[in-house]
């Protein structure tokens, strides 16, 4: 076993004297591999932040059912008894129909339902579902439409289901961008391996003759193209790190306006961490591909 | 022990580079393998550590037919085996230190272990204390010093050499010979290929001729090997 780390020690080892070797090229690899990268990740960043801000803004909503208007107290608490079994259910809060009509009242239409000279509105149930998920929802609010003494359902879930949509749609486009962009990086890396088998082939010859096998020979290779995604993965945090940078105080200043209050967040660690892996595994796919292609022709 | 059985070696396109070439050598040997160009003598040795496989026949190392061996076992085989070819190939972005610690590296080697190794087998061809030089900034003969240094610092068995004096004036041609002779006395099997087999006479090597891909001549030296001699 320790004799396996040695080899991979100096498999590092020698895989960053060529990075160091060739710092221009190492440079511009690494700026390549940033700045593509750093475009899905920055798409994912705004994502992110618009779905907090969606759920910030808007809260979870809410379904409304009504009674028919013949419906009595207990046919109420009949009802109550089964959304108390309803498990998509966070929370009710049952509305009688005089209360609802003082709180119309008290909102400024009190002559008009003076004028009705009798309450026209039923008892209600305000209803908060669990999650998020609007089809959740909308199966919640079909199966109260076919309860009994159940008038009307009115779920409020149109903006949800907007919303839903639109960041569906953009998570798709950023996992679109993010995998012709992580194409076009195994290429970049599977070329620049290439480029090194070339530069290396009699080091290459020699090792073999000497008795290097094949993983032997490999290894480097492989923490050439890994090392290289790393830096390149890093390149693309410190893109979008700076982009939060400079986006920050003109996107809370457009919050402002419209009366809210917007921070726009960079990275967590653990999205920092998954770019740079993510960066470090295309490196080394584009390595292991360019190896296996290019080794058994030497 | 190394044997050849009817061994034959036919290239693509035609050409017959050996042509049933059977014999033996054993353990402890200096052999002095030579013929024209073309002859077959490089195929041969190239047979031993698998850089070619025979058209047929078989060739034995130790008992075992290496003619057949697996892709992921020749390594191995190589790890027992000095070899030295007719150009140095050493690694010229790297020092002579570098170039002859790399089977070590190849094969793992404690680092510290590996550069006592290195050190002894510098001194063993005369290259003390130059370690730190670069390749390019030694002459023809001392090239091919490091290429010797870097085939025994293993320990091989079996040293074999592919015409190691082919670019070198006479007195280093005569160093170099008289190297393969001490490492023959230390008993290890060697074998050369030379077109100049006079330069190994004062060792009384075993001697073979190829000629047209065929052994025309096996001349055993009388009396005991050099290395039994020594003992």
């Amino acid at each position: 076993m320790s004799n396996w780390f040695y080899l991979h020690f100096r498999a590092i080892a020698h895989a960053l004297r060529r990075l160091a070797g060739q710092p221009v090229g190492t440079v511009l690899s690494a700026l390549v591999v940033g700045i593509a990268l750093s475009l899905p990740g920055g798409g994912y960043l705004v994502l992110d932040n618009v779905a907090s801000l969606a759920r910030g803004v808007s809260g979870t909503p809410e379904i409304s059912v009504f009674l028919d208007a013949g419906a009595q107290k207990a046919d109420a608490e009949a009802l109550e008894q089964r959304l108390k079994a309803l498990p998509a259910l966070a929370s009710y809060r049952y509305v009688p129909r005089d209360e609802a009509l003082k709180q119309l009242a008290a909102g400024g239409l009190g002559d008009v339902l003076g004028g009705l000279g009798h309450n026209p509105l039923p008892d209600a149930f305000v209803l908060t579902p669990r999650g998020e998920d609007p089809e959740v929802f909308e199966q919640l609010a079909t199966e109260i439409r076919a309860w009994p003494k159940v008038a009307h359902v009115q779920l409020d879930s149109a903006w949800v289901k907007r919303l839903h949509a639109l960041l569906a749609l953009g998570r798709s486009a950023v996992l679109m961008l993010a995998g012709l962009l992580g194409f076009a990086l195994v290429i970049v890396t599977f070329n620049t391996i290439r480029l090194q088998i070339l530069t290396q082939r009699q080091e290459i010859e020699v090792s073999r003759l000497l008795g290097a096998t094949d993983p032997f020979i490999r290894r480097p290779f492989y923490w050439f193209g890994g090392l290289q995604g790393a830096l390149g993965g890093l390149v693309a945090l410190g893109t979008v790190w700076l982009g939060v940078r400079v986006l920050a105080q003109p996107v809370a200043r457009l919050a402002e306006t419209y009366g809210a209050v917007f921070t726009l967040n960079g990275p967590d660690w653990r999205a920092a961490l998954a770019i740079v892996l993510f960066a470090t595994f295309l490196g080394w796919l584009g390595a292991a591909i360019s190896v296996r292609r290019h080794l058994a022709s030497t | 022990m190394i044997v050849f059985d009817e061994v034959a070696k036919r290239y693509a396109g035609g050409y017959t580079a050996l042509a049933g070439v059977s014999l033996e050598i054993r353990h402890g040997e200096l052999v002095v393998l030579s013929g024209h160009s073309g002859a077959g003598k490089s195929t041969l040795l190239k047979l031993i550590p698998v850089i070619e496989r025979p058209t047929s026949g078989r060739v034995l190392i130790n008992g075992q037919d290496v003619s057949h061996l697996p892709r992921a076992a020749i390594p191995y085989l190589r790890r027992n085996l000095g070899l030295v070819l007719q150009e140095s190939r050493l690694l010229f972005d790297r020092s002579v230190f570098d170039n002859v610690m790399l089977p070590l590296v190849i094969t793992g080697h404690p680092p510290r272990d590996a550069a006592r190794r290195v050190a002894a087998a510098l001194e063993r061809v005369g290259l003390e204390g130059r370690g730190k030089e670069m390749p390019a900034g030694l002459s023809g003969g001392e090239q091919q010093r490091v290429a010797i240094a870097r085939a025994i610092v293993n320990r091989p068995s079996i040293l074999i050499a592919d015409e190691p004096t082919a670019h070198l004036d006479p007195a280093y041609a005569a160093d170099i010979a008289s190297l393969f002779r001490s490492f023959n006395e230390a008993g290890v099997t060697v074998l050369v290929t030379t077109h100049d087999a006079s330069l190994f006479a004062a060792s009384r090597p075993r001697r073979l001729v190829l000629a047209k891909g065929l052994l025309t001549e096996d001349t055993r030296p009388t009396g005991r090997l050099a290395h039994e001699e020594a003992a």
